[in-house]
């Protein structure tokens, strides 16, 4: 088991046709994912390294039976393509495409969860189930299959603390990576809530950052509704005030988002808080 | 990106919101008439402006241009005023205030409004803010204006003008792209009228690509930071002395973090973003040199970007300006034993984890 994506997943990539989308896709189905179609329209009828490109997702979805999307369109497109996957029955869909407007990602979203579509983004690095498939852009050359569940904001972060969790063999069951975008369609909760049903995933680690109050939400729903032992880092202590630190939504505003006061309402949920990243898995070993 | 008063108050306008008649200048001299009674307003991108001096009232034409060059070239909080706004003074019989905002845990718009208006809106009391998100599928409706009016409790008359002004300032947010929208204070003057007394709008910068007017307007950002966002690198001035590039926000600020462990404190935070191009590299390190940094950490976990790659653009900037500051380097991932060979050939501290790197930049720091 793992979560929201395995090898039964159709993937159809969304702007394979780029140096980004191209790349990937040849990543994403060495490392096991079921990459079935790609499109760009315009160019439908060529292939890239072997996947057939179609000119809408409609067509990857009927003559494919793609049912996951992975989307590299830049951001003035990104909204049209989303709303697109939606319309033509994707069940998952997986922005990877950074800097879409808030506005854009709030339709996006929206409109996904009503009509039940699971969204992992924008502006995130994807997820990867090991052993089994990944959707989106992490190395996967860093993962190890195993019982961890990793939930993270951030890309290349997660990507330091899952090495750091492979290299002392604590193996991964699903990694995602929801984004560091204000609004994102899958919450820190969307996830806790799978890793506690899976019976694969045994422990789990939350990485998060400064701004909003998404992990104080997880915090309080950890208390309530999780079992199985959470350890999290918390990205931005020594992060100023008012200063927007690389991501859109890592910025401490109002008086809210501030390190202090996720670490805080992590630890009163019983969950152990690394100071620097590479100390999760000592944390992790001792739950 | 945030606009100024004067800019802000042309896209209320602009969406049919009521302002006070005024203009803007940059010399005194420029004053040649005046609207009546009038206030000067600093035009700076920063709160506080009253508390400061930076808003002045003037009868005649020569008083607002004595005020006027009182206020111009002002310092207010670190920034400096380069124009003022002058503005027909308001009758005030009540200060309201309105804004729009996103709502990162509804994932919506939200409406905010308060009877308490005309004060720093955090220092109201959570039972006289109203907090209205909207449902995205629903978008606006009328009664959203009329609910918000009624909460202002304010007379007929000025409860229709509050309903439509909310459903302008909607429209404005979603037409402009603007991820705030403030009317701080909403002034209901003697006359009835109702008025926006200020007005705070930022706008997404992400939207940019749709919104070229505001493309080139100029911000709170100090010249290396303006640099770095023409090259599309995240740069931020911070106090300490170490220089810290990284690739990813998260990865950035857990390296910050971990310098402040070891007792140093970075000056600088340069995030590269995913790219594994070694002429941004270069950019990026001849950028932090101009910040005159003490010590420089560069921290690379290369995903899909290989360390030689990282490795060359530093060894390019490096022939380019000399690097006279301590320079250490951490990078991860595929070709990082060449990596760490070239740099150290090149006369830099390599290190292989996280925390080995920021006690290294953090003893040079405060040597």
């Amino acid at each position: 088991m793992a979560v929201i994506v395995d090898e039964k997943n159709r993937v159809v990539v969304q702007g394979i046709t780029g140096y980004q989308g191209s790349y990937h896709s040849v990543a994403m189905r060495e490392f096991g994912t079921n990459v079935v179609a790609g499109t760009r329209p315009g160019k439908g009828g060529i292939e890239v390294n072997g996947i057939p490109v179609y000119d809408s997702v409609r067509e990857a979805v009927e003559l494919k039976k793609a049912d996951t999307s992975c989307i590299f369109v830049p951001a003035p497109g990104c909204k049209d393509a989303a709303l697109e996957a939606i319309d033509a029955g994707i069940s998952t869909i997986v922005i990877v495409s950074e800097h879409v407007p808030v506005l854009d990602a709030i339709q996006i979203v929206s409109l996904g969860s009503s009509k039940g579509v699971t969204i992992i983004g924008p502006n995130c690095p994807g997820l990867a189930s090991p052993g089994k498939a990944k959707v989106g852009i992490l190395p996967s050359k860093i993962f190890l299959k195993g019982s961890v569940g990793v939930v993270s904001k951030s890309g290349t972060l997660t990507y330091e603390i899952v090495n750091a969790l492979t290299e002392r063999r604590l193996g991964q069951s699903t990694c995602v990576g929801i984004g560091g975008d204000r609004v994102t369609g899958t919450s820190f909760i969307d996830i806790l809530k799978l890793f506690e049903k899976d019976r694969v995933t045994k422990r789990i680690v939350l990485v998060g950052e400064i701004g909003g109050t998404a992990e104080e939400e997880a915090a309080k729903y950890i208390r309530k509704n999780i079992t199985k032992p959470v350890v999290a880092y918390i990205a931005g202590r020594t992060a100023p005030p008012g200063k927007r630190m690389g991501h859109a939504g890592a910025i401490i505003a109002r008086g809210l988002g501030t390190a202090e006061s996720k670490i805080k309402a992590l630890e009163a949920a019983n969950v152990k808080v690394a100071r620097i990243p590479t100390d999760v898995p000592d944390l992790l070993d001792r739950e | 990106m945030k606009l100024f008063e004067y800019m802000a108050k042309a896209v209320l306008r602009k969406h049919g919101i009521p302002v006070p008649d005024g203009f803007v200048v940059s010399s005194a001299d420029q004053i040649r008439k005046i609207p009546g009674p009038v206030m000067v307003k600093a035009q700076v991108l920063i709160g506080g402006r009253g508390k400061a001096g930076g808003i002045k009232p003037a009868e005649t034409v020569d008083e607002a241009r004595r005020v006027a060059a009182s206020i111009l070239g002002m310092k207010i909080r670190g920034f400096t005023t380069k124009e003022v706004l002058v503005e027909q003074r308001l009758d005030v019989a009540r200060e309201l205030y309105l804004g729009i905002t996103i709502d990162r845990s509804n994932r919506s718009l939200l409406i905010m409004a308060s009877p308490d208006g005309g004060i720093d809106i955090e220092s109201v009391p959570e039972d006289r803010m109203l907090m209205l998100p909207l449902d995205p599928l629903m978008g606006y409706q009328p009664f959203v204006g009329r609910r918000v009016a009624a909460f202002l409790g304010q007379p007929p008359e000025q409860s229709s003008q509050i309903a439509s002004i909310c459903h302008r300032l909607h429209e404005l947010a979603v037409y402009e792209d603007a991820e705030l929208a403030e009317i701080n204070p909403l002034v209901v003057t003697k006359d009835g009228k109702v008025v926006a007394g200020d007005a705070k709008v930022t706008i997404d910068s992400d939207a940019l690509f749709r919104h070229k007017e505001y493309e080139n307007l100029p911000e709170d950002l100090t010249p290396l930071e303006q640099k770095a966002k023409q090259l599309d690198i995240a740069f931020v001035q911070l106090e300490g002395n170490i220089g810290v590039i990284a690739n990813g926000a998260g990865l950035t600020m857990a390296t910050l973090d971990s310098i402040n462990m070891f007792g140093g404190k970075a000056g600088v935070f340069l995030d590269l973003g995913g790219t594994d191009d070694p002429e941004k590299v270069k950019k990026a390190v001849l950028l932090m040199a101009e910040a005159n940094p003490k010590v420089i950490l560069l921290n690379i976990f290369g995903g899909i970007t290989k360390c030689d790659t990282v490795a060359k653009g530093v060894i390019e900037a490096n022939l380019e300006k000399q690097i006279a500051v301590p320079f250490v380097a951490r990078i991860k991932g595929v070709n990082e034993e060449i990596a760490r060979d070239m740099l150290r050939d090149e006369g830099m501290i390599p290190a292989s984890g996280l925390s080995e790197a920021a006690e290294l930049a953090s003893k040079e720091s405060l040597r």
